[in-house]
């Protein structure tokens, strides 16, 4: 890994851009700002084409020999399945409104990092071969023919790209680039030029069922694991099944919250709120995996992967399915799943079984997300909480990109929060919501060899924590993404020392009264509660 | 470059203009045959374009949200920003096209030391723009009294609003100085603001050009150098109604202003001017967020190859079955 700068030198950078024309900038591989190729093995696990040994910093990176061809065939296909692509090839007209709304522009000063140019490296290829003008005038009409050198620079800034669409929230033709990202790196994954960080869970999940490739076994001994940690706070032994058939409702989380700290903490939420209301609820080994890597590699890859979660609802037997809190996966279950893998018509319109409510906003995909459910429950004062155990806690609530962008998920998850903790704390308006700034490491770019780039493209969001860890001394970020809690602890660590990151439902865990509960001295972290009645006791 | 290049092009199309209708006198082929090919390109171009866009499918719903989604009852819904319905969807786009309504959103970022981040205020783009378009509407309509006997009621009543300010002894129309100063400022932008300037093509700067030679040339028959208004309407009802006629006496600076006009018209559909019709098939603003509750169809919805349960029990039945999780299979 390179050496990271220190976070007042990271930052020295000029937006304005250089002389030299884009066009006849050279993109330079230098460590922490790109990411690793994707290894053979990976590819071949799920039958990508060109599979092989290569480097991005190498010279030769061993295309098939028609790789034009591949690619413009391709653009054309896709050219005549999307819309989408096709106006956002042509309807731009350069205002540049979205030029500073992107985090990585801000934090990299890079002209290419502007939304407008990342698109052009597309249009400018499309102009080339699509349109006539490109065809006659060339360069003179923003056209350029796709080399090798476009094409390393294709891979280097779609893979700098995170899908988070804040930029098409200000285009005024409503150009999504994610939308241009995701046809990209379709077109990149032709020639086998896909980065390893996605390549890797891609293949983990298709095979495991989940990206960190936990077999069934230990996927089980995990979740064991915070049954233990419950049962040590709260005296409870909750009970999760797996694979069971006949089980009302299956719950998909992402695996991250299984796998490592802070999200582990999120998954005892779960655990425990389910147990407290009586949920008749399964975990599926076999569909482990909430999140889906396949979004950041194909469309047929994200429905490939998807897939599982209809499946195995089938095959168990289930009324309805219960999604965890994780951000790209909800834009998969709420802007594409039922379209690619449905109709779940073996499936029933998700009623809570708790409060009776009909969760008629799912009512085709069937699929609720747990903080329209816990919300809710909260609503209908269905469980008992005792929010001084977070007053510890002075929290912010960060919007992931995807539930914010690509769902609309703003005050269910703030509803949970004001409920669950007494002291909540809004960022500027401009950075929450849909204006919400990415974490700087979603879309498949969360791997340590990008560091120095993830710091960058995080710091709009970690300069906002900071204004109100100033302002009112916050000191947790709270946030409904697995990726978000598994890099925010190192954003915040180099930009806002102090703060840290976790689940909604850790807090939702923390403050949940559960019956025949021993007195609970810690968190769900194991750090003890704060001293109760101390402020109001005057305790001099 | 690209700035000096398109330039130039106006000033050659301007030359063309003043040598063909004014040196040589082809008034026939300025005044009627020129527009009425160019009115020709503008329409099956502009067909050609918005059905070879509405021809590609919408796999997939995919709008974008900035508001709050409609879910439990009890939570406020954004039905304009985030909406669940097709009239929501229609309320959406309407805002885009008549008030611009997410570039009004439009901030600008400044970096300071510490490294602090700041947004100001930046609605300068929203007003140029909008005053820009506006007035291109309002003019638009306002030449419909060239085009039409009698001028209907509200082509006089418009002009009577727009008018309203006094220059000598005859109205000055608002939109006429509103017009100028937005493109003068769009053109002033893109030259100023360095990203913008970065990233602005020849293609950029050549219908700003345009679009001010025609305005200026129009300002100039009005207020200057006043051409015979009753020989130009005689030209515009004869193309209106098929029986083309150009009279005598027309000066030459309505050919230049009409041919920079034909000019733009059928470079319409070619360049980003199709943005016009692009903003009304936005598949991230026309949509309804509605796909969990209704399924939204992908005609090219294809079958895959996934890797199922048995293929996933067979690998792992054994440390399934040590792990006491259950199988299909014993």
């Amino acid at each position: 890994m390179a050496s990271l700068p220190k976070p007042d030198e990271l930052l020295a950078v000029n937006h304005k851009p250089p002389r030299t024309g884009w066009m006849d900038i050279p993109v330079k591989f230098r460590r922490g700002t790109y990411l690793y190729g994707a290894k053979p093995k990976n590819l071949e696990a799920v039958g990508l084409p060109n599979p092989r040994e290569w480097s991005p910093e190498e010279e030769d990176w061993k295309l098939p020999e028609n790789w034009q061809e591949i690619i413009l065939e391709g653009l054309r296909e896709r050219l005549g399945r999307f819309r989408t692509l096709q106006i956002f090839m042509d309807a731009c007209v350069r205002c540049g409104a979205c030029a500073d709304k992107c985090h990585f522009f801000i934090g990299t000063g890079d002209p290419k990092n502007m939304p407008v140019l990342r698109a052009e490296l597309l249009r400018a290829v499309y102009r080339k071969d699509f349109t006539t003008a490109g065809r006659l005038l060339g360069k003179l009409f923003g056209a350029r023919e796709l080399t090798v050198d476009v094409l390393k620079e294709w891979y280097y800034y779609f893979f700098q790209c995170t899908e988070c669409r804040r930029c098409s929230v200000f285009c005024p033709f409503g150009i999504d680039t994610a939308e241009i990202t995701m046809i990209a790196r379709e077109l990149l994954n032709l020639v086998g030029c896909n980065i390893d960080w996605i390549a890797a869970p891609v293949a983990n999940c298709y095979r495991t069922g989940n990206h960190v490739g936990i077999e069934p076994h230990a996927f089980k001994d995990m979740v064991e694991f915070c049954v233990d940690e419950i049962e040590n706070i709260t005296g409870i032994r909750v009970e999760p099944t797996f694979n069971r058939k006949g089980a009302e409702i299956l719950f998909i989380a992402p695996s991250g919250d299984v796998f490592a700290d802070p999200g582990t903490y999120t998954l005892m939420g779960y655990l425990m709120l389910f147990h407290e209301i009586g949920l008749d609820y399964t975990f599926s080994t076999y569909a482990s995996e909430g999140g889906n890597f396949g979004l950041f590699t194909s469309h047929e890859m994200m429905k490939r992967l998807n897939a599982k979660m209809y499946a195995e609802a089938k095959r168990l037997g289930v009324k309805w399915i219960l999604g965890g809190e994780c951000g790209h996966m909800w834009r998969v279950i709420n802007q594409y799943m039922d379209t690619m893998n449905g109709p779940a018509d073996f499936l029933e319109e998700p009623v809570s079984p708790i409060t009776g409510t009909k969760f008629a906003n799912a009512r085709s995909t069937k699929m609720v997300h747990i903080v329209e459910f816990t919300a809710d429950l909260i609503r209908n004062n269905k469980i008992k909480l005792d929010p001084t155990r977070n007053d510890h806690l002075r929290v912010t609530f960060h919007d992931s990109c995807n539930p914010a962008r690509s769902m609309g998920l703003f005050e269910e998850p703030r509803y949970i929060i004001k409920n669950v903790c007494r002291n909540f704390y809004e960022m500027p308006e401009n950075t929450i919501r849909g204006q919400t700034f990415c974490c700087g490491s979603g879309a498949g770019l969360n791997s340590d060899e990008y560091m120095e780039m993830r710091m960058r493209g995080g710091f709009p969001r970690a300069n906002a924590v900071k204004y109100v860890q100033e302002k009112y001394g916050v000191n947790m970020l709270a946030c409904i993404c697995a990726v978000d809690r598994a890099v925010f602890p190192a954003l915040m660590n180099y930009w806002v020392p102090g703060v840290d990151v976790a689940g909604v439902h850790e807090l939702v865990g923390n403050a949940l009264v559960m019956t025949g509960e021993t007195s609970r001295e810690t968190t769900l972290r194991g750090e003890p509660l704060p001293v109760k009645g101390k402020e109001e006791n005057g305790g001099e | 470059m690209g700035m000096a290049f398109s330039f130039f092009s106006v000033i050659g199309l301007m030359l063309v203009a003043y040598l063909g209708a004014g040196l040589a006198g082809w008034h026939y082929l300025f005044g009627v045959i020129i527009p009425y090919v160019a009115f020709a390109i503008f329409l099956a171009g502009l067909a050609y374009r918005v059905v070879k866009w509405a021809r590609a499918p919408v796999p997939f719903r995919i709008p974008t949200t900035a508001g709050q989604q409609k879910s439990l009852p009890w939570i406020k819904a954004s039905p304009l920003e985030n909406p669940s319905t097709t009239a929501g969807a229609v309320g959406r786009v309407a805002l885009e096209v008549l008030f611009f309504r997410s570039l009004l959103r439009n901030t600008r970022m400044e970096l300071h030391r510490g490294p602090r981040l700041a947004y100001h205020w930046e609605k300068w783009l929203w007003l140029g723009g909008l005053l820009f378009h506006w007035s291109l509407l309002v003019i638009l309509l306002r030449h419909l009294r060239f085009f039409t006997d009698p001028v209907p009621a509200f082509v006089s009543w418009l002009e009577g609003l727009d008018g309203f300010f006094r220059f000598g002894l005859q109205a000055l129309y608002l939109t006429d100085i509103l017009i100028v100063g937005a493109v003068t400022y769009l053109f002033l932008r893109r030259v100023v603001i360095p990203q913008v300037r970065y990233i602005s093509l020849p293609a950029d700067y050549f219908p700003l050009f345009l679009i001010l030679g025609i305005a200026a040339t129009g300002i100039l028959m009005r207020y200057f150098f006043r051409v015979d208004i009753t020989a130009v309407k005689e030209l515009a009802m004869g193309l209106a109604t098929f029986r083309p006629f150009v009279p005598e006496g027309i000066g030459v600076l309505f050919y230049i202003h009409l041919f920079f006009v034909c000019v733009l018209v059928s470079y319409f559909p070619y360049s980003k001017l199709v943005h016009m019709a692009g903003i009304f098939l936005s598949p991230t603003r026309n949509l309804p967020n509605d796909s969990r509750a209704r399924r939204h169809i992908n005609p090219w919805n294809y079958p895959v190859k996934v890797h199922s349960y048995e293929e996933y029990e067979e690998e792992f039945r054994d440390k399934m079955k040590m792990a006491g999780l259950p199988v299909e299979k014993e």
